[in-house]
């Protein structure tokens, strides 16, 4: 499948220079393996992947799968293997890379749709399972208050975890998600970690319930990988060795 | 899990006391067919080398589990590994605490 095609360079500026990317390319309904399509991209220092990729859509082969949104690490929508490691294609410059060959492949752990689109659907739903969200018996209408008050330390607890963005990168980094289908994942647990440290929040023993499973929060070694590519610097691996305190009463 | 950490840190404890007391007479001299049967008579001690049977084959089978259900999820699957670990671990601490019982008895 491997293929080299030059882009035209028409409107490129005089800074500009050429890389190689490579784009991993599976269609599960017609091919039984994956292949690499090569292209050569002109760039600047300021071009991320994404881009990159997005010019070989327009210039080359409009058929290449990825999926994206926002274009600025907000959606979680562009992940994928960038050079060996999962990266935001939107979040990552060429020029950081410091290759002339550029590989990019679909997420790890993840069905593929096609090229380097992959599927969510597991990543959504064992997210649901922990029941992100804030459990509690009154509700902020009913309350005198008008809303739940909380002093900076307790913010300073969960804040951290509130800035996933579901980008499935922790996930596609995790060995043990390589081995065990039925594990429930770092997003997942460093979610789970969120809301229980969420003063608000009075859904603990549920959630602690529901991860104590024998593919729960136990089946984590500490790789420490999933906070290694997290793009929003959520650390998923501390959230689950704090979720482990609560688990085994060193915290409340 | 819980049991798989307790289990760990008591049978960490008590080797470190059956090392010790190990260690109040050669190694050699230990291993004596005489001095074997007599730790097995002694009760308080043949008590904790029971015990020590029963946390390392709880430890050491669990961990077996949790391997095995990591390499290979199916619920027929996850069963089977369940309870053959659980035969195992009672088969070897049954078989284990015959030799004590055994000793005690007058039998060796």
């Amino acid at each position: 499948m491997a293929q080299v095609s030059s882009i035209s360079n028409e409107q490129t500026s005089p800074t500009s220079k050429l890389i190689t990317l490579r784009i991993s390319r599976f269609n599960p309904e017609h091919d039984e393996s994956s292949g690499f399509m090569e292209f050569s991209v002109s760039y600047e220092k300021w071009t991320t992947v994404l881009e990159a990729i997005l010019d070989v859509k327009k210039h080359h082969d409009h058929s290449v799968g990825v999926r994206y949104s926002c274009r600025q690490a907000t959606c979680g929508s562009c992940g994928m293997i960038i050079n060996g490691k999962p990266r935001l294609a939107c979040f990552t410059k060429i020029s950081e890379l410091n290759s002339d060959v550029v590989t990019v492949e679909p997420m790890n752990n993840f069905p593929i749709i096609r090229d380097l689109a992959v599927k969510f659907e597991k990543l959504f739903d064992t997210h649901q399972k922990i029941k992100p969200y804030l459990i509690r018996d009154d509700t902020e209408i009913e309350s005198n208050e008008k809303e739940f008050l909380q002093s900076p330390e307790e913010v300073e607890q969960y804040i951290q975890f509130a800035n996933c963005i579901k980008c499935g990168l922790c996930n596609s980094a995790c060995p043990t998600m390589a081995t065990d289908s039925s594990f429930v994942g770092p997003q997942a647990l460093a979610q789970a970690y969120r809301y229980v440290a969420d003063s608000r929040d009075k859904g603990k023993d549920s959630r602690l319930k529901i991860i104590d499973d024998s593919h729960g929060i136990w089946r984590c070694h500490f790789a420490g990988s999933c906070s290694q590519v997290c793009p929003k610097g959520v650390d998923p691996a501390m959230g689950i060795q704090l979720l482990r305190g609560y688990m085994l009463g060193f915290r409340s | 899990m819980k049991i798989h950490y307790g289990t760990a840190l008591a049978a960490v404890a008590l080797v470190a006391v059956h090392i010790l007391m190990r260690l109040t007479q050669g190694f050699a001299e230990s291993l004596e067919y005489e001095n074997v049967l007599a730790n097995y008579k002694f009760i308080p001690y043949a008590a904790m080398l029971e015990l020590i049977l029963i946390l390392l084959s709880v430890h050491g089978f669990n961990g077996l589990r949790v391997i095995l259900l990591e390499l290979k999820q199916g619920r027929i699957y996850e069963k089977a590994v369940s309870y053959g670990c659980l035969a195992a671990m009672i088969g070897l601490i049954a078989y284990g605490s015959r030799t004590i019982i055994m000793t005690n008895m007058g039998m060796v």
